[in-house]
């Protein structure tokens, strides 16, 4: 069977502006996917491709194994059976939410059509709002009425765009769990854009990351945080920091402060071991561990209360700074010198640029 | 590892022919269709600025010997004390309403605009039938006083003035109130800490953070003040506007009027681009949306004089004229002769034609310019939107000799005879050259109200072109188009020189009847129809009190709409 959605080597751009080239992704049916990226990457271009609103330059797009977008050729985005959840939700503001959520539904009888109108609205947790406008809704309403408004046609495939973008951090964090719990239960493929690391991995099951038009990364969230593809994903995703240190033939790495072990843990197929010579390792804050046992010690720089964590900046011996997240009762002053050990389970080192 | 590989210039200059084609030739079309427009509507005053150079030198002679001092002058004394009245009246009575309570306060907000619903010529006779010597007040002077007094002579350039100033400086008082009901009280509150008295703050503070609205406001008195006709030959004054037509119907010299239109043609262009540069610039003043100020309490003689303001400029501007207006069709409301009801019937479908027409074009020309967002279509729908700085007296002129060379020119190239002027067409034409900015500025409004993401939204859901049309622009826009018909069709209603100048020979409507009646001091009946005026000024009052309300910080009434750019 043919995946739901595939990406094979598609470029985007306006004019003589290539904003985003040679990009592979597939998401299988029932998968959520999600492309992370800093703004101006591309992303939103890269979804509004999928729907149909742009031209590919180069490249082929396939939707549940039918060619919908090549070059020359763009089926418009009413022929192809994608929902769509804008960032401004887009809800027509003279309609009421039925008239909303029933809009896609144009080809039903009217009897038929408030059935599902009522189902989907439920679904979301909106029964029998039916008769508000939605200038009436409070944001997050907003976002559910569109949500429900992009599935009732049951389409065969949901985009949406920074859905979570206009909503209150607390509630967003809500909602991004409990639409992705809605579209898991109803087998939804998805393909989410943002630039909210929280709100991706929250919900993905594949995470793209997107910078200056390519694709750096397309993996589940695990292997994006602990095995980054390269140094701009392990820079852009999560807290940590690159240290020049030294790979040595039998795969241990020397680090300014000492010797590491590679790690027990294999790599995976896609991150060979960088040759021996200089590289660049990262060390997430989970990655050092304060023991107060440890021969090795580091310096207080700097502390972040986090409630249970707090976040130190240390200074390890050979002038590294790294990050360390420790339970928040172990509270040191700063300035001073507490016992760390470098987590040796697996090491994430690139080569080093070449100067 | 895919996607980290080195970018590759060669693939990022993919050559693709086909990318888009469609969509471009269809921003082509649209493109197209706005500089059509655009020259249709600029064909007149171009045609106009020809004539400047091929001047018959004895009329020019005649020109600059006896009518254009005294025009010019004429011209600049009026437009010096209508800028003048106009200002200190605009910005003081929309200081007293913004800042302070008083009795009748939120009477008067409102009231004030009320002039606008009188057309200057309106309020010009009644002004003359009130004050002028055989009038009711001098006569009953006269018996309580003697014989022997005089008023100062009430059809002169200063009495002229005075009843501009008072039926235009609605259009200084509302923007000023918008502007210091927009600036909040925390101005204020910031000068006032910082050690200056009520006063002072408005001098320093208040008063220049509304420049732009004011000057905005001014310019548009400006504008009135240059395009007004009806007044100035009510008070037999004579400017640019009545030196045209008394050059064209008095001494049957068409070249005369276009020379003097062409001159106020000129002076038109500079205002408008002045205008335009103000409204880009009036965007950097205003400072999001600030707590609106509840304003000080006024108490016993201070209310009794803020009230009296008030009062004392809606009784001369509104209430009295409108008694007077009432007072003498009283008497003749009985017998409606078949003239003046014809000449109600041809206003108002002109009206509706006119609306019909120039909402349509606006309409195109929003499109045009969403569909296709370049500088050319801007440009384009920027002198498509001229007419509205240049006087119907410049702009009658212009379509007159423009429509006599195309009567000329287009049987001898199409081989059919034709002829447009002197027709419907010709003051249909002129309308919709006049007043398109009048139209597209709600027209504009609704149009940027529906977001792309809508049509994204529409389209996402299965939606083709014709129901995004159907179900989802045409109701959004309908109250727009509604609001940009109603205001032209006022417009068109009370307009004067254009229909004076261009209908077809005997077509009457009110604003011609009342200019032959107010001709002959026949104050009686004309009455009667610029009651009728009145009545539908009131219209575009009510829709802007409504667009104010509506304009009011509701909270989340349309979800912020952010251009789709990541």
């Amino acid at each position: 069977m043919s995946s739901q959605l595939e990406l094979r080597s598609v470029s985007l751009g306006y004019r003589e502006r290539t904003v985003v080239s040679a990009l592979d992704l597939t998401l299988e049916r029932g998968d959520i996917g999600c492309l992370l990226g800093p703004s101006g990457c591309g992303k939103t271009t890269v979804l509004r491709a999928i729907a149909g609103f742009e031209p590919l330059l180069a490249g082929e797009i396939q939707l549940a194994g039918h060619c919908v977008s090549r070059v020359g050729h763009t089926l418009p985005p009413e022929a192809r059976r994608i929902g769509m959840v804008f960032q401004d939700y887009a809800l027509f503001p003279h309609l009421r939410v039925g008239g909303n959520v029933g809009f896609g539904l144009h080809r039903l009888s009217d009897s038929e059509r408030a059935r599902r109108v009522a189902f989907w609205l439920e679904v979301v947790g909106l029964a029998g709002m039916e008769a508000a406008w939605p200038h009436e809704l409070s944001g997050g309403q907003q976002q559910r009425v569109a949500l429900a408004r992009a599935l009732a046609p049951e389409p065969e495939l949901l985009l949406l765009d920074e859905p979570f973008s206009n909503l209150d951090p607390e509630l967003r964090d809500s909602l991004a769990r409990e639409v992705a719990d809605l579209l898991r239960e109803r087998g939804a493929t998805a393909l989410l854009v943002t630039h909210d690391q929280g709100e991706a991995f929250a919900m993905a099951d594949h995470i793209g990351i997107l910078e200056a038009g390519r694709l750096q990364q397309w993996a589940p969230p695990y292997d994006i945080y602990h095995w980054p593809a390269n140094p701009f994903v392990a820079g852009f995703i999560g807290e940590g920091v690159m240290v020049d240190a030294h790979m040595l033939a039998q795969g241990d790495v020397q680090m300014p402060f000492g010797r590491v072990a590679a790690g027990s843990m294999p790599a995976p197929d896609d991150h060979p071991r960088p040759p021996a010579g200089p590289v660049q390792v990262l060390l997430r804050p989970d990655d050092v561990i304060h023991d107060d046992d440890s021969p090795h010690t580091a310096r207080v720089l700097r502390k972040a209360f986090r409630g249970a964590q707090i976040l130190y900046t240390l200074e390890l011996d050979g002038g590294v700074q790294a990050l360390a997240l420790v339970p928040s009762h172990h509270d040191h002053a700063i300035g001073s010198r507490i016992g760390i050990r470098i987590a040796a389970d697996h090491v994430v080192a690139f080569a080093a640029a070449p100067p | 590892m895919p996607g980290i590989a080195e970018p590759q210039p060669g693939a990022l200059l993919t050559p693709d022919v086909s990318r888009g084609a469609s969509g471009e030739r269809r921003q082509g079309l649209w493109q197209v269709l706005a500089l059509f427009i655009a020259a249709l509507v600029v064909a007149p005053l171009v045609v106009l600025l020809t004539r400047i150079g091929d001047a018959d030198p004895e009329l020019l002679q005649h020109l600059q010997d006896h009518v254009l001092p005294q025009v010019t002058g004429n011209t600049v004394l009026l437009l010096t004390l209508v800028v003048v009245g106009t200002g200190a009246l605009g910005t003081g009575l929309a200081w007293l309403v913004s800042r302070y309570r008083f009795p009748g306060r939120d009477l008067f907000s409102w009231a004030l605009l009320l002039p606008m619903a009188l057309p200057a010529y309106v309020l010009a006779f009644v002004a003359v039938g009130l004050l002028d010597f055989a009038g009711p007040l001098q006569t009953a002077l006269r018996g309580v006083l003697g014989a022997d007094v005089r008023l100062p002579p009430v059809r002169s350039t200063a009495g002229a003035a005075l009843v501009l100033t008072l039926c235009l400086y609605p259009y200084v008082y509302l923007l000023c109130r918008n502007a210091f009901d927009g600036q909040g009280q925390r101005a204020m509150e910031a000068a006032r800490s910082l050690g200056l008295t009520r006063r002072q703050a408005f001098w320093r503070v208040a008063l220049p953070m509304s420049r732009p609205w004011l000057a905005a406001g001014l310019l548009l008195v400006v504008m009135e003040t240059l395009a007004d006709f009806g007044t100035v030959s009510v008070f037999n004054v004579d400017t640019f506007t009545t030196a045209i037509y008394k050059s064209w119907f008095g001494l049957f010299s068409l070249g005369t009027a276009a020379q003097l239109a062409s001159l106020l043609l000129l002076i038109g262009f500079v205002i408008a681009v002045t205008e335009h540069r103000l409204r880009d610039r009036a965007g950097y003043w205003s400072s999001g949306r600030s707590r609106a100020s509840e304003g000080e309490r006024l108490s016993g003689l201070r209310a009794g004089l803020a009230s009296g303001a008030c009062l004392s400029v809606l009784l001369p501007a509104f209430v009295v004229p409108l008694a007077q207006l009432l007072a003498w069709a009283w008497p003749s409301s009985a017998g409606i002769d078949t003239t003046s009801l014809q000449a109600a019937l041809r206003t108002l479908g002109l009206g509706t034609a006119a609306a019909v027409l120039v909402v349509g074009t606006a309409l195109l020309l929003a499109y045009a310019r969403r569909e296709s967002p370049g500088r050319v279509t801007r440009l384009a729908t920027r002198v498509a939107t001229l007419g509205y700085a240049i006087p119907g007296a410049v702009l009658a002129v212009g379509v007159f000799v423009a429509l006599g060379l195309a009567d000329r020119l287009l049987p001898a190239i199409t081989g059919i005879d034709w002829r447009i002027g002197g027709t419907l067409v010709a003051i249909l034409f002129a309308y919709v050259a006049r007043f398109l900015a009048v139209g597209s500025g709600p027209v504009e409004a609704g149009m940027s109200r529906i977001g792309h993401s809508l049509d994204d939204a529409a389209r996402s859901l299965g939606a083709n072109s014709r129901r995004r049309l159907l179900r989802v622009h045409l109701p959004l826009l309908a109250p727009s188009l509604l609001t940009a018909a109603a205001l032209v069709l006022v417009d068109v209603m009370k307009e004067m020189p254009i229909t004076l100048m261009t209908r077809p020979f005997g077509w009457d409507t009110l604003a011609v009847r009342i200019f032959e009646l107010t001709s002959e001091g026949q104050w009686e009946a004309a009455a009667l129809p610029s009651l009728a005026l009145v009545a539908t000024g009131l219209l575009p009052l009510i829709l802007l009190d409504r667009q104010t309300r509506a304009a009011m910080p509701t909270p989340a009434r349309e979800p912020a709409v952010k251009a789709i750019a990541t």
